[in-house]
């Protein structure tokens, strides 16, 4: 079998996606740049996604990472929707964060669901991209 | 890593789960022992799939091409992948895959799968990996499978090495054909494709295209010239048509075959030099060279023959490991 003598270590990919309708994605694309700049692969999808659109494309990128932005307050009626979808599929390794404008009462409904941190308003963006380095799945066990 | 999860991901793959897909993919992008071992179980199933090469300079249309060329074969009843090419930053390793969005029309058709690979900046690498992937998707079972990827570097001519029809797309106001396809693209192009032909000056770029296929030189099949507005799906069953033509010839003229010959002795030497690159480095890192290079550092010996003294042993490792 012909395989490279040093294992490489592979760049994160992360699905940036933005569900609903609100049509800001200002934030988004800063993010994406951010987390390129940190050397990491990012799909974008672009806005008004629906959760089954997000899935689909987390699960067909086979996506480390899903960043959610979200600016119109739909958080609670789209994100169960992404993770029934993700479940659907049997995915059920992949980090998923979000941004944007979720109030803070609704932080741990949000992080129940399987959100793993919330970037609020005014957040560095070296925070989320460590927070993105340090908990992203470690799939090379497989 | 075990054996059992890697089997276990393969008969997923067999029984159509898109996730097991997507997972393996990644496995084969990333080199993974198991992954192979998994491409190599699966590929007789490959070699039924059609492979057509999407290539041009950024703002060309591609992505929106790719988008329109899903719908149309989807209304011909065929099941389409696609493979959307990005370059890494040589800086950062990091890349920016958009070229989905374009090609959202078709997402929750079963039968449409899209994948986006950055080039991670490797030689050559992009071919072999890019490849390696189009096997999988292959052995899935889609019955075509577009390969899009932006013409800089070497990219545009490795994708001609992988598909079975290239597509190359051009766009009126880029400035003059003639100085913007670059020696040995045009070579490749099996069609051209005259995106944006809505525009002023689409009919000026036809003209120069057909002028310098007509000076070049080409064998039987003469690259035709389709125009398109890919947005608006305009004249893009007329080119599946020309790509099936296409096909039609490689088949009846056996340049088909010669074409698949081609490509898979370019991959197997492609692989087979890359394993030995990894052998010379490997005795490169040895102590016993290290002191060669030490000599060599004091012009006591020459790179000639240190090269040749690296070759030597890297064949001996390569024996003792076989």
């Amino acid at each position: 079998m012909v395989s490279s003598a040093n294992p490489r270590t592979t760049p994160i990919r992360v699905l940036v996606a933005k569900p609903g309708l609100d049509g800001h994605d200002r934030g988004a694309k800063v993010m994406v740049r951010a987390l390129r700049d940190a050397g990491m692969e990012v799909i974008y999808t672009g806005l008004f996604q629906t959760p089954e659109m997000i899935a689909r494309a987390a699960i067909d990128e086979d996506a480390d990472v899903i960043g959610l932005s979200i600016l119109s307050g739909a958080h609670l009626a789209l994100f169960p929707k992404i993770f029934a979808e993700l479940e659907k599929a049997g995915v059920d390794d992949v980090l998923v964060v979000a941004g944007g404008t979720i109030p803070n009462e609704d932080v741990p409904r949000v992080k129940e669901l399987g959100v793993a941190e919330v970037f609020g308003p005014g957040t560095p963006m070296e925070e989320a991209v460590r927070f993105i380095r340090e908990h992203a799945p470690d799939r090379s066990g497989e | 890593m075990t054996v059992t999860q890697s089997d276990r991901l393969v008969e997923r793959f067999r029984a159509g789960d898109r996730a097991a897909l997507a997972r393996l993919i990644s496995w084969v992008e990333n080199g993974r022992p198991a992954g192979l071992r998994a491409m190599a179980e699966l590929y007789r199933a490959t070699g039924q799939a059609y492979v057509v090469g999407i290539t041009g300079p950024p703002g060309a249309g591609k992505s929106t091409l790719t988008n329109a060329l899903i719908r149309g074969y989807r209304t011909r009843g065929k099941t389409v992948a696609v493979v959307a090419v990005d370059p890494s930053s040589a800086l950062t390793g990091g890349a920016t895959l958009g070229d989905r969005i374009r090609m959202l029309e078709n997402f929750d058709d079963p039968d449409v799968y899209i994948r986006s690979m950055a080039t991670r900046g490797e030689m050559g690498g992009l071919s072999l990996a890019v490849g390696a992937v189009v096997h999988l998707l292959d052995a899935y079972g889609f019955d075509v499978i577009l390969i899009e990827t932006v013409g800089v570097g070497q990219d545009e001519v490795d994708v001609g090495e992988l598909a079975d029809t290239t597509l190359l797309l051009q766009v009126p106001g880029l400035g003059d054909a003639i100085q913007t396809i670059k020696a040995g693209v045009l070579e490749i192009a099996d069609l051209l494709v005259v995106n944006k032909a809505d525009m002023a000056g689409a009919n000026d770029l036809v003209r120069d295209l057909r002028m310098m296929l007509r000076l070049g030189e080409h064998g039987p099949w003469v690259a035709p010239i389709v125009e398109t507005v890919a947005t608006e799906h305009r004249n893009v069953d007329t080119l599946i048509d020309k790509i099936e033509q296409h096909a039609a010839y490689l088949a009846e003229s056996g340049e088909g075959r010669r074409r698949r010959e081609r490509r898979d002795r370019r991959e197997v030497s492609r692989l087979a030099r890359r394993w030995l690159a990894a052998q010379v480095d490997a005795v490169l890192a040895e102590a016993d060279t290290r002191e060669l290079l030490v000599d060599l550092g004091r012009r006591e010996t020459d790179p000639w023959r240190v090269a040749t003294e690296a070759a030597r042993r890297s064949a001996g490792r390569f024996q003792r490991s076989g």
